[in-house]
């Protein structure tokens, strides 16, 4: 690890926001709220920070007291970390905006929900070790942060609904890292490391690193709310209160698959057969029709939106069995690639942004209307201009229709797909973009649709309005970086160990 | 090839920014809007007329930027594509004077506005679009810039329509999404033009190029509404007028009519297409599909209905004179692109303008609707022998084209095709035009008649008489350089000579 430049910037990614969580907890409730966005925009700003100075001088690391790896830790920043870093920056910025303005709407008497800040900028700070995590028992340590750090912010609302879903989830959550850890041990007692790029290097093909690895995916996939491990997420994201659900859509359930990403790419080079990967992509592709379709079924606003949670995240599983060399495919003819996992990456970030507007949105209609019967919409073209056009250019993000950010991610999902020759997968991804399009116009209809009774829409502070929209002319204007993202993603030597060694033909033996 | 010039973004800025400022103002801030409508069609007029004059004399405007590597959004103007946007910027000029004058005091202008001026943003964009992807961003564009338009009254029933348009539209985008990244991966990005780079590879994958063109066909199929995919057209007839005007005439059906002469022409090339027997295909179901809507059409009461089948007809014509290979037919399919616009717009003005004034809608109300309304009657009845084929409106030359090829072709069963359906649309034209003329009135509604007076607002009444002329003229003078078929035959010549 020595050679790569060192920036004390990782460590003020994770420190900082812990600090500010900290302080807050000093400040009685009306001041909190004010310290708690400071720090959030704060935290932003150095993310944006962070992430320029990835853009100029490529992976910078930071050894906390210099201890280097395997005594010390290692926080290492690339451009995937940074890609990632920044999303959670540009995403989370606007959330706490609107989360500041809304939270204060909603509870007046308290201070609105004063918990929410510390737990939000632990969340963040986890979300940002995480990202910036070198070595599986960190990986570890961060998810279980923000694990319980998102379960505390479900409940936050203190209704039964919340409490009972919270319930659900912290189960769930728990299952998931029990199993991710059970791997961890595994590995680590046939290896003896845990560095990732030490692991990668010395990982042996055979019966117990094949379950480890297993049940490492096993947990992630919990964790991220896989197909036929979604159950946890629909009454989770629903009942919380709006900011938090976008909180928990854009953000939290993608630290899971960050690591999966990472691990199947950097790590798991040894073990992972391409029949695994069909059937982690065959779990994405029925999670996408699925939860597409329960999503149209659905009576109740924020259900329908965390079911399109379940069928995007679908989306993002399903570039992991082009990522594996069918038998008898040599790594150089395997051009999609990188099409394939860069397009994941985009697609991550679309997604996070669309999906955090519509959950800003559909709080606002709820705040606007008091329930949040789909029925709600009728009528809203008229009465708030600014969140119909908010929920009409995030559904047409999601559905993947240009020229949004989703657009994008679909089209460098359906090249890859073509490209490797598993045209199977193609069938999916038009029938999920038809079904997204159903629940998406389904909405769209309605807020067209004369008002049936006289349904008062009461005032909403225009701040919330103006931050969801804000973010779903993001998910159209992160178009124009794409180029460059894509290309920062490629160029970058992310995958040491991983896709270069797939194409050096190192790793993945022709089973 | 590789100057840069923000011409033709510009050209799309001219509608895309007063769109978007239009749905920002009050409802009550007319003379703003108008403003911004007017200035905005005025200038994109006015911008392509300068960009056709300077690509005649041999100027090129090129404007690309990357989105992500392989998807590049470039804009570059071809013969075809500004005789496209040519007859898109002209005809919404026309169309914008008649909305402000038919929403009169209607709800939701704004939306209205705002949303008309997207979609001609969209079809000038389709017109522009210099390579296959950036074709399909507008078009997908397009489908979302009318949908509003289409449930604009709100009321059950165009909702409903509102529904029914958006199956087929983004059904049938969908499939052309498979279509166009299935073409990138085989073939790579592919510019307009380039017809070698499919003539290369056919031989290689003949199977993946086949089952592509098909994807991609019929994606631009549903919204050249050829049969069977025609379904969403006579429902949206719920519109008002100008909106029904502006998707018949130049901006729906016409971006399908004008995706399928690209993919012929300028992707897969006519070679290509001829040999594989994907035109034969293409010609079979245009041909049917001609017969179809006119066969639909004897049977509807409702005027724009008995319209809208005349659409699903009329845009076959295109279809087929794009799979007769031989550049008479090719000519006649291009120069009807335009003269249908003209014909079908002044068509719909005229019905929007005997609902507007008298409330009529049913064909069988229509009786003597010629003495009350003589210029709009006198507009509609020359659009109406032009759709027959009568010389020397514009729709005889274009059916003169079309038949004369298929002679030369030897494709004698398409004549036999043309000759049924010029009688059919007499047989479903000609009845509106015995009521309006010939039919005593119903005697109530003549005391409403006043002497001195226009037959209906001026705003209403000007872009009947002026697309009505225009249809008669582009006959009329087909022969002189500058009308719409010595430009087709420019654009012809230049394919052929290929």
């Amino acid at each position: 690890m020595t050679g790569l430049p060192t920036s004390p910037l990782p460590a003020l990614l994770v420190g900082f926001p812990i600090l500010l969580a900290i302080l807050t907890l000093f400040f009685r409730p009306g001041v909190k709220a004010l310290v708690g966005l400071a720090g959030c925009l704060l935290t932003a700003l150095l993310a944006f920070i962070a992430f320029v100075e990835v853009t100029q001088r490529g992976t910078v690391i930071h050894t906390p007291g210099g201890w280097d790896p395997p005594l010390g830790i290692l926080l290492r920043m690339d451009a995937l970390a940074a890609v990632f870093i920044g999303m959670t920056a540009l995403v989370g910025g606007f959330i706490s905006l609107y989360a500041w303005r809304y939270l204060r709407a909603q509870d007046p008497a308290t201070g609105g929900y004063p918990l929410f800040w510390p737990l939000w900028l632990f969340l963040w700070a986890g979300l940002n070790g995480l990202f910036l995590s070198n070595d599986l028992f960190n990986l570890f340590v961060t998810i279980e942060v923000i694990s319980i750090c998102a379960v505390a912010l479900a409940v936050l609302s203190g209704k039964a609904g919340a409490l009972k879903a919270g319930l659900r989830y912290l189960l769930a959550a728990i299952t998931g890292s029990m199993a991710y850890l059970f791997g961890v041990a595994l590995l680590y007692g046939s290896t003896g490391t845990l560095d990732l790029d030490h692991l990668g290097q010395v990982l042996e093909p055979g019966t117990t690193t094949t379950f480890a690895l297993l049940v490492v995916t096993l947990g992630l996939l919990i964790k991220m709310a896989g197909f036929p491990f979604h159950f946890w997420l629909p009454p989770a994201h629903s009942n919380a209160l709006a900011p938090v659900s976008a909180l928990l859509s854009a953000l939290v359930v993608k630290g899971a698959f960050y690591i999966l990403l990472r691990l199947w790419m950097e790590v798991f080079g040894v073990g992972i057969t391409y029949a695994a990967g069909q059937l982690i992509g065959l779990a994405g592709a029925i999670a996408v029709i699925w939860g597409s379709w329960q999503a149209f079924m659905q009576t109740s606003l924020k259900l329908l939106v965390a079911h399109s949670s379940v069928a995007q995240l679908g989306y993002l599983l399903m570039i992991f069995p082009l990522l594996i060399l069918p038998p008898g495919v040599t790594a150089d003819s395997a051009d999609w690639l990188s099409v394939t996992w860069t397009g994941g990456v985009y697609q991550v970030i679309s997604h996070a942004i669309a999906k955090a507007s519509f959950f800003l949105s559909a709080g606002i209609v709820i705040m606007a209307v008091g329930h949040d019967r789909i029925e709600s919409l009728r009528d809203l073209v008229g009465n708030m201009r600014i969140t119909s056009m908010a929920i009409g250019l995030a559904g047409v993000s999601l559905i993947g229709l240009p020229p949004s950010g989703g657009f994008v991610g679909k089209w460098m999902l359906l090249k890859g797909i073509l490209l490797s020759g598993q045209w199977w997968w193609a069938p999916v991804v038009v029938a999920g973009s038809l079904l997204t399009a159903g629940y998406v116009f389904m909405l769209l209809r309605l807020a067209f649709a004369p008002a049936r009774e006289k349904e008062p829409f009461r005032p909403v502070p225009k701040t919330l309005e103006v931050v969801a929209l804000l973010l779903a002319v993001s998910s159209f204007l992160i178009v124009f970086p794409a180029d460059y993202l894509i290309q920062f993603l490629e160029n970058s030597e992310i995958f040491g160990s991983g896709i270069e060694a797939v194409l050096k033909g190192g790793f993945y033996g022709n089973d | 090839m590789e100057t840069t010039s923000f011409l033709p973004l510009l050209i799309l800025i001219s509608s895309l920014v007063p769109g978007i400022m239009i749905l920002l103002l009050r409802e009550e801030q007319f003379a703003m809007r108008t403003f911004l409508n007017l200035f905005g069609a005025v200038a994109k007029v006015a911008l392509v007329g300068w960009v056709f004059a300077g690509y005649l004399s041999g100027e090129e405007y090129n404007f690309i930027f990357r989105l992500a590597p392989d998807l590049t959004f470039a804009l570059r103007l071809d013969a075809l594509g500004l005789f496209f946007a040519a007859l898109s910027s002209a005809l919404w000029l026309i169309t914008t004077l008649y909305a402000i004058g038919y929403l009169e005091g209607g709800l939701h202008r704004n939306r209205f506005f705002a949303f008309f001026s997207l979609c001609v943003t969209a079809s000038t964009g389709i017109a522009l679009s210099g390579n296959v992807i950036t074709f399909f961003i507008f078009y997908e564009f397009l489908t979302l810039s009318t949908y509003p338009l289409v449930v604009h009254k709100g009321t059950d029933e165009a909702v409903a329509a509102g529904r029914t348009y958006l199956w087929y539209t983004i059904g049938g985008g969908t499939i052309l999404f498979l279509g166009v990244v299935g073409l990138y991966a085989v073939a790579g990005p592919i510019y307009f033009g380039q017809t070698e780079i499919i003539a290369s590879l056919i031989s290689e994958y003949p199977t993946q190029l086949t089952i592509l063109f098909f994807l991609v066909l019929a994606g631009l199929g549903v919204k050249a509404a050829i049969f069977p995919l025609h379904g969403w057209l006579p429902v949206s007839m719920v519109a008002p007028a100008p909106v029904s005007a502006l998707l018949h005439a130049v901006a729906v059906v016409k971006a399908g009519a004008f995706g399928i002469v690209r993919l012929v022409y300028d992707v897969y090339g006519i070679g290509v297409a001829e040999e594989m027997n994907f035109l034969s295909v293409l010609a079979v179901f245009a041909a049917f599909t001609i017969i179809y809507g006119s066969v639909r059409a004897l049977y509807q009461n409702d005027f724009k209905k008995r319209l809208a089948y005349s659409t699903v007809s009329q845009i076959s014509y295109i279809a087929l004179g794009v799979a007769i290979p031989g550049a008479l037919t090719s000519t006649g399919a291009i120069v009807h692109l335009v003269h249908q616009g003209l014909m079908k717009i002044t068509m719909f003005f005229a019905a929007g303008n005997v609902a507007e004034t008298y409330g009529h809608k049913k064909i069988s109300e229509l009786n003597g609707i010629g003495r009350r309304m003589p210029l709009t009657m006198g507009a509609f009845t020359i659009a109406a022998f032009g759709m027959i084929g009568v010389p020397p409106v514009a729709g005889f030359i274009s059916k003169w084209y079309l038949g004369l090829g298929a002679v030369e072709a030897g494709s004698y069963w398409v004549v036999l095709v043309f000759l049924a359906s010029s009688a059919l649309n007499a047989a479903y034209f000609l009845p509106i035009v015995y009521r309006a003329w010939f039919c005593e009135p119903d005697h109530e509604v003549v005391e409403r008649l006043r002497s001195g007076r226009l037959e209906t607002q001026a705003l209403l009444l000007i872009p009947v008489v002026v697309t009505g002329i225009l249809s008669l003229t582009s006959g009329l003078f087909a022969a002189v350089t500058g009308s719409p078929l010595s430009i087709a035959r420019e654009i012809i010549e230049k394919f052929y000579l290929l």
